[in-house]
């Protein structure tokens, strides 16, 4: 079968949406963003086409005589099953490259032992991450891995580490690196080699394969039918577009590439086709976006060069706090005072945050704050793109955050009156779901510069 | 409106409610006893006595201070200051709907396009952009001076405003004299005394003074300073003396204030809310009085980063007012993207290098809430002030 | 402001590159040839009053902006905020302070000469004031306060007009008497009205050429090059009647062909938008921000930035008759010195008697003069004309502020915008 894809390269992930011939969503893949984008945007492609194939697997086990729950149980043990071995396959491959970096000789044993316990222990617990109701911070490799190896890392470092050594200089010679930061300098290195290799992870017919093999009781036949032809499938690429923060350097020829303003709009009509005013805040940038009844975009606004009020502005602040990401959104639903907090600038929050600790202020309180700042700085835009219409679409990672949605709404209602808000919770795909749109289009059109092209491929430009 | 402010905290509370206002209230309340005309002007200077001499209620616009911004950014880049998104923010929530329009004084180029974005977002509002003379010839800045007030007086008759009487506007220069008067009297006592006009207070005095009609001011201001002459509670502390320079249009929140009086600098000059002050002594009362307002513009006006300094060096008048109120060194204090005053530090600071007197110099904006950067910045240089003046 | 020699070029190209050659070896030798030097400003610059003095202009807004071409700005500005200069003010100011200190080596690599007179022509921006007193205090020259009100009220009074004459009369000329030791001779400075009157029809003639499908100039970034010597040292002399008449010959055969403009990558072949331009340009990064147009086939059909340094497509000619009324309202008359509600009155006439797609904002950082207020005049001429408006950020000539990235993004999407809308219908 044909598909269109569309690929959104935002600065922190990268997302593929593909569509089959009658604009039908077959599948969504997303991995995170890394220098070579060429890699980037072929990790999002290939885990949509497994999305795909799931989807496909899902369908033909509709057909077998199983009930909804039963299917479902086995649909997630396999999906999970299949993780499990992407996994383990990265991990060997994260393996080979620490094994080519340890042939420097001027790398001493104790830092080759080192890297053998640590590599040995995450093997050991592959299994663990992947049991039925384990949670996960992230599906992206470089997490999932990253955490680990530095929990055993650390690990083996304080059992390892002489006791003098460790401080710099007290032998009266050079300061030395320490056993686990040698251990950390060399995953850090390993880490972006394995990203930015093209990787055979998304080999859906051998991993499938080994996933059937280990799950906890034998595959049924209607499953494995499934699979296989699932598997069987050929899935051509029929036409592409590419979208993001990265679009300058998006490695699709020039006729394949559309601005993430359209896309996104696009999208967030496809997603809700009443939606006339789109406000998406990714990493980087912010956007507002109005568009027409037919998903047109009729204006737009962006944040300027300055990073204030954009989702990574959350990560110093999450940073900061010593919390994960999504932590940030819960604790500030609970905030009964929300501190009014006036600067959103980056460069700033630190010191702010500190002092406003210090003076005793409960975490709660100042998120709470925080989350209504970006939002007034999203609402400012907003009204400079021409305002909130009836319905409203927030798109975009921040969106997920429930102290900011809720400090959007009110400002919307009191600022608009009331308005539809929608959230889609697939809206991080909304601007590859936009770009999909626009590569069926061109497919239809028989447009054969961004369909053919799409197909040869174009030359790849890598950040070093 | 006089209120039961029989002793010093209750004439202190009454000033900060009418300074924490932002909806003007007190205004609203003249209009409906009086049923008389009120224009806002934005910060620096312009001759209320002429406004008050057509029966017009002059009312101070000095920014929103720490009030939220949720519409006044949308018109304004990152790059710009804060007063105009400030200013626009009370426009559009309807807190200036008393006004019956706005006088923008020449202050740089953001107040000046302020006031074609008023006409446009306001029509029907009286918006006057008054161009005051960099020239200071009578016969020819005074004469386009003079041209251009009696312009600003026919536009407030076609909104209803009294027609300009020369006794009325007589009568009004000296109530103005009187208030402006007081307040040079102020900033003297705080000048030889000033543990008991500490500035937060007479800063409150100075803004509330903005939206009261001028008599209500003097009424205010005669009995801070009875309360505070006879106050012996106040006593010296060993603090810095310190001028504040920079602060004359977008102000400092009054956090800002109090922080740099308890970090232990005692404000002994500022360029806060100037409008008072601007002409340095009494507009005589003799002759023709618009003549008298127009001569005291050209030639009796405080030196100003806003204003053309026709021949003497720059930073001079700086000196000199360190000298006269005694200060032990200079806080430039500006707002961040003002450009008169930032644009005029590199030369005040250069004056102030070569004739010996230390100073430090910050940036805030109107909305800052969190001082403490500014804190160890001010407490560091009193510190080495007084070290200094020990030594 | 060279263009690369691959590409056509045309010869009133090569004429203005030898008079602005000239003029900087000129302004090299004032000091030997006893002659003397008068700083000033682009807007309500008084050229021909200077040239009826004998005296040489010189103008650092200009000097500014080719140190930005040059690639030098970013040390300049690097210098004057070492020096005490805030990273808030305007990028032209702390270049031009940057410049002096370091020897005040002109953008040609040849010295300035010092400053005989600072005549603060205080026209439509409130930095000069404070740029000449900087300077002042760098000099210690004396210095003459033009002092040009601002059109608050939308037009042209009786009152701003006699402000100005009286100005000139009282202050202006005898400063200019005082260091040249000559008198004022009105008749020679309305000689050079008469010529600067006959540019300036030219250079309309060359700016409404604009109207033409496809429009054979860029009134935006070609358009910057087409006011160089009017708004600059040469408006009332013969080399600029000669420049402006050869310009309009050949803009008018470009008419004739049906070519596009030229660009520093050769002539745009196909005029896919036809936009209006509010904003100075960036100078830094001129050529490439140039170029983010000519790659999506945009032509600026009409712009502001061009009326800087007077505002001519109303009808204004300086007038040998009237010589310093005529002056007078020349200053009182340019674009930055225009009230917001006449600057949107222009940009909807702009798009609308240019048959734009839409108009675009490039706001700066340094120049508040014309960015307060942008977003809303964004917001009242899309309301006006019906057409988009976009916007755009960088500054004049601080590198820092120029993200390429960012400017490129938010054009491709905005012209992006413009074809889906044409599309639209058939789109789906």
């Amino acid at each position: 079968m044909r598909y269109a894809v569309g690929i959104d390269l935002g600065s922190t992930t990268t997302k593929a949406v593909v569509l089959d011939e009658q604009g039908a969503v077959l599948g969504r893949g997303i991995t995170n963003s890394r220098s070579n984008y060429d890699v980037a945007c072929e990790v999002a492609l290939a885990e949509a086409l497994i999305n795909t194939r799931f989807s496909l697997v899902a369908s033909g086990l509709a057909r077998s005589g199983f009930t909804e729950d039963a299917r479902t149980a086995l649909l997630g043990e396999l999906e999970r099953r299949f993780r499990e071995q992407q996994y383990r396959h990265q991990l060997g491959v994260l393996d080979t490259v620490l094994a080519e970096q340890l042939e420097d000789p001027s790398i001493v044993d104790a830092t080759r032992a080192g890297v053998a316990a640590v590599v040995a222990g995450m093997r050991a617990r592959a299994g663990a991450l992947f049991v039925e109701g384990a949670s996960r911070k992230s599906d992206f490799f470089r997490d999932l891995a990253g955490s680990l190896y530095m929990q055993l890392a650390e690990e083996h470092a304080r059992v390892h580490t002489p006791k003098r050594s460790c401080a710099a200089g007290d032998d009266g010679g050079a300061p030395r690196a320490s056993l686990f930061d040698q251990l950390v300098g060399l995953y850090d290195k390993a880490i972006l080699e394995v990203e930015n290799r093209p990787t055979a992870a998304a080999d859906f017919d051998a991993i499938v394969e080994r996933a059937l093999a280990a799950m906890d009781d034998a595959a049924p036949a209607a499953l494995k039918t499934s699979v296989e032809v699932a598997a069987a499938t050929t899935l051509d690429e029929w036409a592409k577009v590419g979208t993001g923060y990265g679009r300058q350097r998006l490695p699709f020829p020039e006729g394949c590439i559309r601005s993430e303003i359209l896309c996104h709009g696009l999208g967030a009509h496809t997603m809700f086709p009443d939606t006339r005013t789109v406000l998406d805040i990714g990493g980087q940038d912010t956007k507002a976006i109005q568009v027409d009844d037919q998903g047109i975009v009729t204006s737009f606004q962006m944040n300027d060069r300055c990073a204030a009020g954009c989702g990574r502005y959350l990560g110093y602040i999450a940073d900061e706090m010593n919390l994960g990401l999504h932590e940030l959104g819960p604790l500030a639903v609970q905030s009964t005072r929300p501190a009014r907090i006036n600067s959103t600038c980056t460069v700033f929050a630190g010191a702010e945050l500190r002092e406003r600790l210090s003076l005793g202020e409960r975490r709660e309180d100042i998120l709470a704050g925080l989350h209504r700042a970006i939002v007034i700085r999203a609402m400012s835009l907003l009204a400079r793109s021409g305002g909130v219409s009836d319905e409203f679409t927030f798109t975009g990672g921040v969106a997920r955050n429930a102290a900011a949605t809720g400090a959007l709404r009110r400002l919307v209602t009191e600022n608009y009156g009331p308005r539809t808000m929608n959230i889609s919770p697939d809206s991080i795909y909304t601007g590859a779901l936009g770009a999909a749109l626009f590569a069926l289009r061109s497919g239809r059109s028989g447009d054969g510069a961004a369909a053919a092209a799409a197909r040869d491929g174009a030359p790849v430009e890598t950040i070093p | 409106m006089t209120h039961a402010h029989d002793d010093l905290s209750g004439l202190l509370s009454h000033a900060e409610e009418l300074y924490r206002d932002t909806s003007f209230s007190a205004v609203r309340a003249w209009k409906r006893r009086t049923g008389g005309l009120a224009l806002g002007f934005m910060p620096i200077y312009v001759p209320r006595e002429l406004l008050a001499a057509q029966d017009v209620l002059p009312v101070g616009l000095m920014g929103g201070g720490e009030m939220e911004i949720i519409r006044g950014d949308a018109y304004y880049q990152s790059y710009i200051c804060h007063i105009p998104r400030s200013t626009i923010e009370l426009g559009l929530n309807g807190s200036l709907d008393a006004l019956d329009g706005v006088v923008f004084p020449a202050i740089c180029d953001v107040i000046r396009n302020l006031s074609g974005m008023w006409t446009m977002l306001f029509p029907g509002k009286l918006v006057h952009y008054l161009d005051v003379p960099q020239d200071f010839d009578p016969a020819v800045g005074g004469a386009f001076y003079r041209d251009d007030l009696l312009h600003l007086s026919r536009k407030i008759v076609a909104h209803g405003g009294r027609p300009l009487e020369t006794e009325r506007l007589r009568a009004a220069i000296v109530a103005y004299n009187r208030a402006n008067g007081l307040v040079r009297e102020l900033y003297e006592l705080r000048r030889e005394q000033p543990w008991k006009v500490p500035t937060h207070e007479l800063y409150l005095l100075l803004r509330a003074g903005l939206v009261v009609p001028v008599d209500e001011q003097i009424a205010m201001l005669e009995r801070y300073l009875a309360f505070v002459e006879d106050d012996d509670e106040r006593r010296p502390m060993d603090q810095a003396r310190v001028l504040l320079t920079g602060s004359f249009c977008e102000q400092p929140p009054l956090g800002l204030i109090k922080t740099l009086e308890r970090t232990g600098c005692y404000i002994v000059d500022d360029d806060f809310v100037q409008v008072g002050r601007w002409i340095r002594h009494d507009v005589p009362t003799e002759g023709d009085p618009l003549d008298a307002l127009v001569e005291a513009f050209l030639h009796d006006a405080i030196a100003s980063p806003t204003r053309w300094c026709e021949s003497e060096a720059k930073g001079a008048d700086l000196v000199r007012r360190v000298e006269h109120s005694g200060a032990e060194g200079v806080i430039f204090c500006a707002p961040s993207f003002c450009d008169p005053a930032l644009l005029d530090q590199p030369m005040t600071v250069a004056a102030v290098e070569r004739a010996g007197i230390p100073w430090t110099a910050f940036k805030y904006a109107e909305n800052a809430g969190q001082f403490q950067v500014i804190r160890e910045q001010a407490g560091t240089f009193a510190d080495s002030i007084k070290l200094w003046s020990g030594a | 402001m060279s263009a690369p020699s691959v590409v056509p070029k045309d010869a009133s190209q090569d004429r203005q590159k030898r008079m602005i050659a000239a003029h900087f070896d000129r302004l090299a030798e004032v000091e030997e040839r006893g002659e003397k030097a008068v700083y000033t400003f682009v807007p309500g610059n008084l050229t021909e009053l200077l040239l009826s003095f004998g005296v040489a202009p010189v103008l650092p807004e200009i000097n500014a902006l080719q140190s930005g071409m040059r690639g030098l700005s970013k040390d300049y500005i690097a210098r004057a905020e070492k020096d005490g200069h805030s990273e808030d003010v305007c990028t032209y100011v702390k270049c031009d302070i940057g410049m002096s200190r370091g020897g005040n080596v002109g953008p040609t690599g040849k010295r300035l000469p010092k400053p005989d007179l600072l005549l603060l022509s205080y026209t439509g921006c409130f930095t000069f004031l404070k740029w000449f007193e900087l300077l002042r205090e760098e000099y210690d020259a004396p210095t003459a306060m033009l002092h040009v009100p601002y059109q608050g009220g939308g037009t042209i009074t009786d009152a701003m007009r006699k402000y100005v004459v009286d100005q000139l009369k009282s202050k202006v000329i005898p400063a200019l008497e005082r260091i040249t030791g000559r008198a004022y001779d009105e008749d020679l400075l309305s000689e050079h009205l008469a010529r600067s009157a006959k540019a300036e029809d030219d250079l309309v003639h060359v700016l409404e050429s604009a109207r033409h499908r496809p429009s054979p100039i860029d009134a935006y970034f070609g358009g910057v090059y087409y006011i160089g010597p009017i708004f600059t040292a040469f408006r009332g002399t013969e080399d600029a009647v000669d420049y402006y008449a050869e310009l309009r010959a050949e803009i008018d055969e470009r008419v004739r062909l049906g070519l596009g403009p030229v660009t520093p990558d050769g002539e745009l072949e196909k005029e896919r938008y036809r936009v209006v331009v509010e904003g100075p340009p960036n100078w830094t990064s001129f050529r490439e921000f140039w170029r983010m147009f000519v790659d999506e086939g945009a032509v600026v059909v009409a712009s502001t930035y061009t009326k800087v340094g007077g505002v001519y497509d109303n009808g204004f000619r300086h007038d040998p008759s009237r010589p310093l009324e005529s002056l007078a309202e020349y200053c009182l008359g340019c674009y930055t010195n225009l009230d917001l509600p006449t600057r949107v009155d222009m940009l909807s006439r702009y798009v609308t008697d240019y048959e734009a797609d839409g108009f675009l904002i490039n706001s700066v950082k340094s120049c508040n003069s014309f960015s307060a207020g942008q977003l809303l005049i964004l917001r009242q001429v899309e309301e006006r004309t019906g057409r988009p408006g976009g916007f755009i950020e960088s500054d004049l000539v601080d590198p820092r502020y120029f993200s390429a990235a960012n400017i490129k993004n938010r054009l491709e999407s905005y012209f992006q915008m413009i074809e889906q809308k044409r599309s639209r219908g058939d789109a789906r």
